[in-house]
């Protein structure tokens, strides 16, 4: 019980941190450094609440995958700080999307707290050991769920003949 | 750890990533912000998932993370055309679409 506290504050910590860290630093391609840092806590947290097999998808696709793709482009793009907000001289803009984002998060919790689920404030009920393994996710994703699944996979099909489209050089549209 | 703290763990981090969405203007940083909430949200998913005892939670944060995957390789594609088209990597000089 006390370990299983020590590593959420651990690992919510380290999400907080990666996350902030995506957000204030100047550099994207320490943005996306960050990024991993915090998508490994968040597989932390996953594991915490019992998915087990979506924290290994979290680290293996997100954080290995993924991650790498944004890796790529960073440094195909190369990061320069100009184009970035800078310390000092955030403009009213930026300002207000912070006050907006300090405003949303407000709201979410208010919504949270105020949802009255009883539930909210126990750990859960008592799962089988098989809560959130392969085989359950297995089971659930071809039987309950086979038409999300098959939804999901023809997303993915579009999504790659799309950036095939869109990263091949092309003539005519860019003259 | 009781399902609230989860929750409102999540519900911090996707408030950190709509700040960044709003006041970064680097398209590379917007999408991984963008990633940033729909992390808040699967985490928040699965609390809610342990909540109920349930696997359904689990497949919808599946889902997406597949709608986050082709999230990436569309906006990534994009990125990669406007800097083949030689303009500026910044979301305030690519405002031809505005109305």
């Amino acid at each position: 019980m006390l370990f299983e506290q020590i590593l959420f504050f651990v690992a919510a910590i380290g999400a907080l941190a990666g996350a902030l860290g995506v957000v204030l630093l100047r550099n994207p391609f320490y943005s996306v450094l960050s990024l991993i840092a915090h998508l490994v806590s968040l597989a932390v947290l996953f594991l915490l609440l019992h998915s087990e097999f979506l924290a290994a998808a979290q680290i293996v696709v997100y954080a290995g995958a993924i991650m790498v793709l944004y890796l790529f482009v960073t440094a195909y793009v190369g990061g320069t700080d100009r184009t970035f907000v800078r310390g000092g001289e955030m403009g009213l803009t930026g300002q207000f999307g912070v006050i907006m984002a300090g405003a949303l998060f407000v709201v979410i919790s208010l919504a949270i707290l105020g949802s009255s689920l009883d539930a909210l404030d126990t750990r859960g009920p008592d799962v089988d050991p098989g809560f959130g393994s392969p085989g359950a996710i297995g089971e659930l994703l071809l039987q309950k769920f086979l038409i999300a699944f098959e939804a999901a996979s023809f997303l993915l099909l579009v999504a790659a003949v799309c950036a095939v489209v869109l990263a091949r050089r092309r003539r005519g549209l860019e003259s | 750890m009781n399902v609230v703290w989860f929750v409102v763990l999540s519900a911090l981090i996707f408030a950190i990533g709509a700040a960044g969405v709003m006041t970064r203007r680097s398209p590379l940083v917007i999408l991984l912000c963008t990633e940033l909430m729909l992390n808040a949200c699967n985490l928040a998913l699965l609390s809610f998932a342990r909540m109920h005892g349930s696997g359904d939670g689990q497949i919808f944060a599946l889902v997406v993370m597949v709608v986050a995957a082709c999230e990436v390789v569309i906006g990534l594609g994009l990125i990669v055309a406007i800097y083949r088209k030689r303009m500026a990597i910044d979301v305030d000089a690519l405002s031809e679409l505005r109305g």
